[in-house]
């Protein structure tokens, strides 16, 4: 039986068929979850979608951190359940305090949606195990509040734990601290991704496959964990 | 100024009348009837002294203050098509039969079926005066209203594209204005998660003052899903949702659609409505859920001219009367008056018609989308003999409005305005531009052609598209800067539509009637080369001010030459949209008829994109010219770059030669023979060639033909504009096949060389060699430069 990954709809997402459509051309199952409904249907892992949830007209992320799947989905990323937000799910991690640092106005003040080159600097066991270490990927970036920043500490301990999972290379477009696109908490399991991944599966329609590997990697995870148990 | 305000209400002397009895309270039915002798402000509202006259022959009596809104609003140029509408039937009249059309002209969206389950809807919409007022919210709410009209249709929107036309890309208004209105589009679009597919970018000093801001929106609906806009069933409930109605908008379509500007024009920005996407994005989620759960009887969206609109249509449409109690619908401002709330252009609303058994399960969808939804009506029966029913409206107890909804939506005024063909026209024709000093050395024509691709209608436009999502939804197979945008629309079989948009002023200034062929024909020909089967027509005709004959004259000749063109290319107009009064004082605009052409492709995989692809093959694929290449550079781009020249006519139109091109293109798409096909038209083969190399940084080895070898000749035929022309790349093995394919149909062809993807250049043969670093250079700087650098 394949993998049951969980993508929310909070009002405002966008992305969330995309994400559903990486997990299925992945292999896995995508299980859609409702942001008034704290029941995460006993999913193997989360993911939060792009788009503009509640508006996002006070700051990205800001409102959604406190919907009721998020309080269980909190409970659970600290109990380890693998979870991955992109763009506008980065920023309500963030915003939850399950990653460090915000998301700020990009530096140019523009939306920018291009193909942007990332490198992959963690090989980290959970959302990126199916890339090989600093491969370099491409995959789109669409946001106007994608600039990742953190205080000097955060960045110094984020570089040493080897949690800057994915950083901007050949151009930085929105001014990142440290070019970082993609960070994880310090136990792994829980990633934020400011490119999209999910724009980027299938040949006809993205710039490459290349972000289907962050979907295989979490699938590869979880029946390596089904294996253990 | 043009509120109507309890001064201008002050009644004449009419001692008859016990005036008490109404003072301090809404102008109702009854005091209208009372006070015959009232003077009221058509005038300020628009209306003429026959428009008033008729409304009181109507009605039997004076409009009340809701009414003459009302009217004022329906019967203004933007709602009523007065002016356009005795030419616009000839779109119908011309009309090739089409057993796929499902709804056209006069709906809120043409609607195609394309398989027996699926159909689509698109339409293009102008936003022109709003977006110089207030260039963020105009553009902006241009976006959320043809989305609106696509969702009426019973569609989900896929994507859309936006023709934008400007003043001089130097001017110092421009950098107020296109900022603003880019960041407009993607704020809105983007927020709604709709891609961006296409679209134009023009600057043109024309425009300067009276930008072109308009929009398009296609959209996917099962067939069996189409919604209309009839209020039918006697006792049906009418429903409005969405966003609470504010002030804002008042009178945008009678006060700034339909007038010319002058210099109080600023002073109109409360007429400029304001955009919530989000709350159009929970409208967008909630009316598909009602449509599948098939809870919807009737359904309108309110835009220009808001809930008058909405109510007239829905009864008109159906021949119902309809009674609706004003004070139910959801204020943002509790003090707003009866005749504001019915010209409120509040954003972001549709009006529902549903069975009152379904109310509470419309409610609940509403509810679970956290959108408003209220009961504020209901459907009555039709008059006695048949005759239609009546719209009454009451507002605390009074009846403020009693119409036959019909005279408002239908029966506007219909005006055969004065035509006359403008004076200059001899001259302007006689003074052509092939006369002009052309480069007639190798170093000349490089010169040319770096200078030709830096300027600001030919340069890289990603300054403007890296603004728009163009991938959220996961089904863009093409989008900018390719020819057309191209959208899967079935994920199992992979059928999928093309669409383009396409305008030139300066053609159809020089020759309306030729120039909106030349719009068509490019449409036409953008769909053609990604391998689509061009299928329907949408359009925005953008012109100046109705009042000025010639301006009139421009208008007759291009929707004569529209009309004509689809007859010929064997595809119905579906819809569309007239902006008049672009125009500043006395000078008007270009005639800008701007055309989208949508079509089909069964299978997106076998799409054609427009760069010179990497190739499989060392020796690079054959590049051909298909058409034929004439000295034409009237109303080019290069005689205005480097002349500010505009005049002679435009270049030959032959739609039969349109037709064979899109015939060998899909052909050819179909059984794999191209690996590139690029559309030539602004600036010419030139321009074709440096965009299709450095789409994927492949460069290429050009020979020019035997014949154009000599004195300016080399020049005449890379910047010549003559239409019914494509680029097409070929791979090795393949080209034999596909020139036979070309001769089989009578199709021109002319082998000009072959991709090097090793070579980094732009080679045509004894004239130059141009790396594509430099023109990469050349061609990518010049937005940034005129609008922010890059960050």
């Amino acid at each position: 039986m394949s993998a049951r990954i969980g993508v929310v709809t909070f009002p405002g997402s966008l992305d969330d068929g995309d994400a559903a459509r990486g997990v299925r051309l992945a292999g896995g199952e995508a299980v859609r979850l409702w942001h008034a409904d704290p029941d995460l249907h006993g999913v193997d892992a989360v993911i939060l979608p792009g788009g503009f949830s509640y508006g996002d007209y006070l700051r990205g992320g800001a409102i959604a951190r406190f919907a009721p799947v998020m309080e269980s989905i909190a409970v659970a990323a600290r109990d380890g359940l693998p979870v991955l937000g992109i763009c506008n799910g980065f920023q309500i991690l963030c915003e939850a305090h399950l990653l460090p640092g915000a998301l700020t106005r990009n530096q140019h003040l523009h939306f920018r949606n291009r193909d942007q080159w990332l490198r992959v600097e963690a090989i980290q066991p959970v959302w990126t195990n199916a890339f090989t270490d600093s491969q370099e990927v491409l995959i789109p970036v669409k946001h106007g509040e994608g600039r990742y920043v953190a205080d000097q500490r955060t960045l110094e301990e984020l570089e040493a734990n080897g949690q800057v999972v994915a950083r901007y290379i050949q151009g930085n477009p929105n001014g990142s601290l440290n070019d970082i696109a993609a960070i994880s908490n310090a136990a792994g399991n829980v990633v934020g991704i400011m490119p999209h991944p999910e724009h980027a599966v299938e040949a006809l329609t993205g710039p490459s496959i290349d972000g289907l590997g962050f979907f295989t990697s979490v699938l590869k995870h979880l029946a390596g964990a089904g294996a253990q148990a | 100024m043009t509120e109507l305000t309890g001064n201008v209400l002050q009644q004449e002397e009419a001692p008859s009348v016990n005036v008490d009895e109404f003072d301090g309270g809404p102008d109702t039915v009854q005091r209208a009837t009372a006070t015959p002798q009232e003077l009221q402000p058509y005038a300020e509202l628009g209306l003429k002294d026959d428009e008033y006259e008729r409304i009181r022959e109507i009605l039997g009596r004076r409009p009340t203050q809701s009414e003459l809104a009302m009217y004022s609003i329906m019967w203004s140029e933007h709602c009523s098509y007065k002016s356009s509408k005795v030419h616009l039937r000839q779109f119908g009249e011309k009309a090739p039969p089409s057993d796929r059309l499902l709804a056209g002209i006069g709906e809120n969206a043409g609607v195609i079926q394309v398989t027996d389950d699926l159909a689509v809807t698109f339409k293009v919409e102008s936003h022109n005066h709003p977006s110089y007022v207030e260039p963020y919210q105009g553009a902006a709410t241009g976006v959320g209203g043809i989305v609106r009209d696509i969702l009426a249709m019973g569609a989900r929107p896929v994507a859309v594209m936006d023709p934008l036309r400007f003043g001089a890309a130097d001017h110092e208004d421009t950098a107020r204005v296109l900022p603003g209105v880019v960041a407009g589009i993607g704020g809105y679009g983007n927020s709604l998660g709709l891609p961006n597919i296409g679209g134009e970018v023009v600057f043109d000093p024309c425009y300067q003052g009276n930008p072109l801001v308009n929009a398009l929106c296609v959209g996917v609906l099962p067939v069996d899903r189409l919604q209309n806009k009839a209020a039918a069933g006697v006792g049906n409930i009418v429903v409005l949702m969405g966003a609470k109605t504010g002030r804002d908008g008042i009178g945008g379509v009678s006060v700034l659609a339909s007038a010319t500007f002058d210099d109080e024009s600023q002073q109109r920005r409360p007429s400029v409505q304001v955009g919530d996407p989000f709350m159009e994005k929970l409208l967008i989620e909630a009316c598909l859920e009602l449509y599948d759960a098939k809870l919807v009887v009737g359904i309108q969206d309110l835009g220009g001219a808001g809930l008058t609109c909405a109510l007239t249509e829905t009864a008109a449409a159906a021949g119902t009367g309809m009674t609706v109690a004003l004070d139910r619908v959801p204020l943002r401002e509790p003090s707003m008056a009866p005749h504001e709330i019915l010209a409120s252009e509040s954003q972001e609303r549709m009006l529902l018609i549903v069975e009152p058994t379904q109310l509470d399960a419309v409610l609940a969808i509403a509810e679970k989308w956290g959108v408003i939804a209220t009961a504020i009506g209901e459907v009555t029966p039709p008059g006695p003999d048949g005759l239609p029913g009546r719209l009454t409206i009451d507002w605390r107890g009074h009846t403020v409005v009693d119409v036959p909804p019909g005279s408002l939506a239908d029966d506007g005024p219909v005006y055969a305005r004065p035509i006359r063909e403008p004076a200059d026209r001899i001259l302007l024709q006689a003074d052509r531009a092939e006369t002009l000093t052309r480069p007639s050395t190798p170093e000349a024509l490089r010169e040319t052609l770096l200078r030709m691709v830096a300027s600001p209608n030919l340069c890289d436009k990603s300054w403007v598209t890296e603004q728009y999502d163009r991938y959220v939804l996961g089904n863009t197979v093409l989008a900018q800067p390719e020819d057309s945008g191209v959208i899967r629309i079935d994920e199992h079989s992979g059928l999928g539509v093309a669409l383009s948009v396409d305008g030139n002023g300066r053609f159809a200034r020089l020759d309306p009637y030729q120039g909106a062929k030349l719009a068509l024909a490019e449409a036409y020909r953008n769909v053609a080369v990604t391998g689509a089967r061009p299928l329907a027509v949408t359009n925005c005709l953008n012109f100046g001010s109705p009042e000025d004959p010639s301006v009139m004259w421009q208008f007759a000749e291009a929707v004569r030459g529209l009309a004509d063109g689809c007859a010929e290319l064997g595809i119905p107009v579906t819809g569309g949209n007239v902006s008049f009064y672009n125009q500043t004082g006395a000078a008007a605009i270009h005639p800008t008829p701007v055309v989208g052409v949508l079509g089909v492709l069964d299978d997106v995989s076998q799409r054609v994109p427009m760069g010179f692809p990497k190739p499989a093959n060392p020796e690079g694929d054959i590049i051909f010219l298909l058409g034929e290449t004439r000295v034409e550079l009237s109303g080019s781009e290069w005689a205005w770059v480097t002349h500010e020249h505009l005049g002679g006519v435009p270049p030959r139109v032959d739609l039969p030669r349109e037709r064979t091109l899109a015939t060998v293109l899909a052909e050819a798409a179909r059984v794999g023979h191209l690996s590139a096909a690029h559309d030539l038209s602004d600036g010419g083969l030139a321009q074709g060639l440096v965009e299709a190399c450095l789409r994927n940084g492949v460069g290429a080895r050009i020979a020019l033909p035997e014949e154009h070898t000599a004195g300016s000749m080399p020049f005449a035929y890379l910047f010549s504009e003559s239409a019914s022309r494509a680029l097409v790349s070929v791979p090795h093995g393949q080209e034999k096949a596909f020139t036979a394919l070309c001769t089989e149909h009578g199709l021109p062809w002319t082998a000009l060389g072959v991709t090097d993807q090793n070579a980094g250049v732009l080679d045509i043969r004894d004239q130059f060699t141009i790396g594509l670093d430099e023109l990469r250079e050349a061609y990518t700087s010049t937005l940034p430069k005129l609008f922010g650098g890059d960050a």
